[in-house]
């Protein structure tokens, strides 16, 4: 396989990876890192590559189980994966619909989230996957993940619910 | 779209029953400018999504063809080396043999013959030896002396 046509396989979801990985991982840089990672090790596992049914879905879980890993050394080394990007890109978008920092506040009422949760929501309301999907990513059944998903759009819910009543911004 | 139709669309939401293309229209509707004044909180909820989907990864691959150097190549140049210095290396067992007798002949007369004249240089310095041997009969005369000085301090 040339690097073209492994571009040409990984280019249409590795900013998903990325996505995924930040949800997991917050920092931007810890996300790029990941991101790198998990498309290198494709890259050379690249023979195996016509085997895997869907890469896309198993790129998904490799860089769940990479962020779990990078995660948990952190927890381990007892730091806390440091972060300078409060403000990301979105902000030219936050400006467009003069939302203040309301969206902000799903980001941090995400962030929240168990984990389960966080990646149910990254991989469906962001990325748009199908449940049968989701589920194969996570490694879980079909039900589990519309419960966890359930709980997750309820109290992000309720928590925007408050903060919008209290005026709190 | 109908407000009522939201409404019964947000609560599947919330319970996980949407399909993608029910979702689609959720986030659309509130990507409008203006919703209903009772679900504005979703509106922030729903603009994230829809900002999120945006982020894109810019760092580039670092697509090395990795290309880890393998030792046995070095090996095996090694070898090819060591191959053709001794191919090339081979000194020709020819010594130049002669076929004709005659020529030999003469050839080797002719070699012969000048060891024997550097021979008989070398024997002609030998010559000088029988100086020495002159000088050392010579020597004898001091023999003599010695005697009769002996006689001397005798008496």
């Amino acid at each position: 396989m040339t690097q073209r046509e492994f571009l040409n396989i990984v280019m249409p979801f590795k900013d998903k990876v990325f996505r995924l990985a930040k949800r997991l991982l917050v920092s931007t840089e810890e996300a790029e890192d990941a991101t790198q990672e998990v498309l290198l090790k494709l890259w050379n596992n690249k023979k195996k590559i016509q085997e895997y049914k869907n890469v896309e879905a198993f790129s998904m879980t490799m860089t769940k189980n990479f962020c779990f890993d990078k995660l948990k050394s952190k927890q381990a080394q007892n730091l806390k994966i440091v972060h300078s990007n409060y403000e990301d890109g979105n902000t030219s978008l936050q400006k467009q619909v003069e939302l203040n920092d309301s969206v902000d506040w799903v980001s941090k009422i995400i962030q929240e989230l168990p984990e389960q949760q966080k990646m149910i929501i990254q991989l469906r309301d962001i990325e748009e996957y199908d449940f049968d999907e989701i589920a194969k990513m996570l490694d879980m059944n079909n039900t589990a993940v519309r419960v966890n998903l359930s709980r997750a759009r309820k109290t992000i819910r309720e928590k925007l619910t408050k903060t919008h009543n209290y005026g709190v911004k | 779209m109908v407000l009522n139709n939201i409404e019964d669309l947000l609560e599947k939401y919330e319970n996980g029953e949407t399909t993608l293309k029910e979702e689609q229209q959720l986030k659309h509707y509130f990507s409008q400018e203006t919703v209903a004044p009772h679900l504005e909180m979703y509106k922030p909820m729903f603009t994230y999504f829809l900002g999120n989907q945006q982020e894109q990864f810019t760092k580039d691959i670092p697509l090395k063809t990795k290309r880890t150097f393998n030792y046995k190549w070095i090996a095996v140049a090694a070898v090819a080396v060591l191959m053709l210095g001794f191919y090339f290396n081979q000194k020709p067992n020819d010594v130049g043999t002669i076929e004709d007798p005659q020529l030999a002949f003469n050839e080797v007369s002719k070699a012969l013959e000048m060891i024997s004249t550097h021979f008989n240089k070398g024997t002609s310095t030998v010559g000088y030896l029988n100086e020495v041997n002159k000088g050392t009969a010579t020597l004898g005369y001091l023999n003599e002396i010695e005697n009769t000085t002996s006689i001397i301090f005798k008496n």
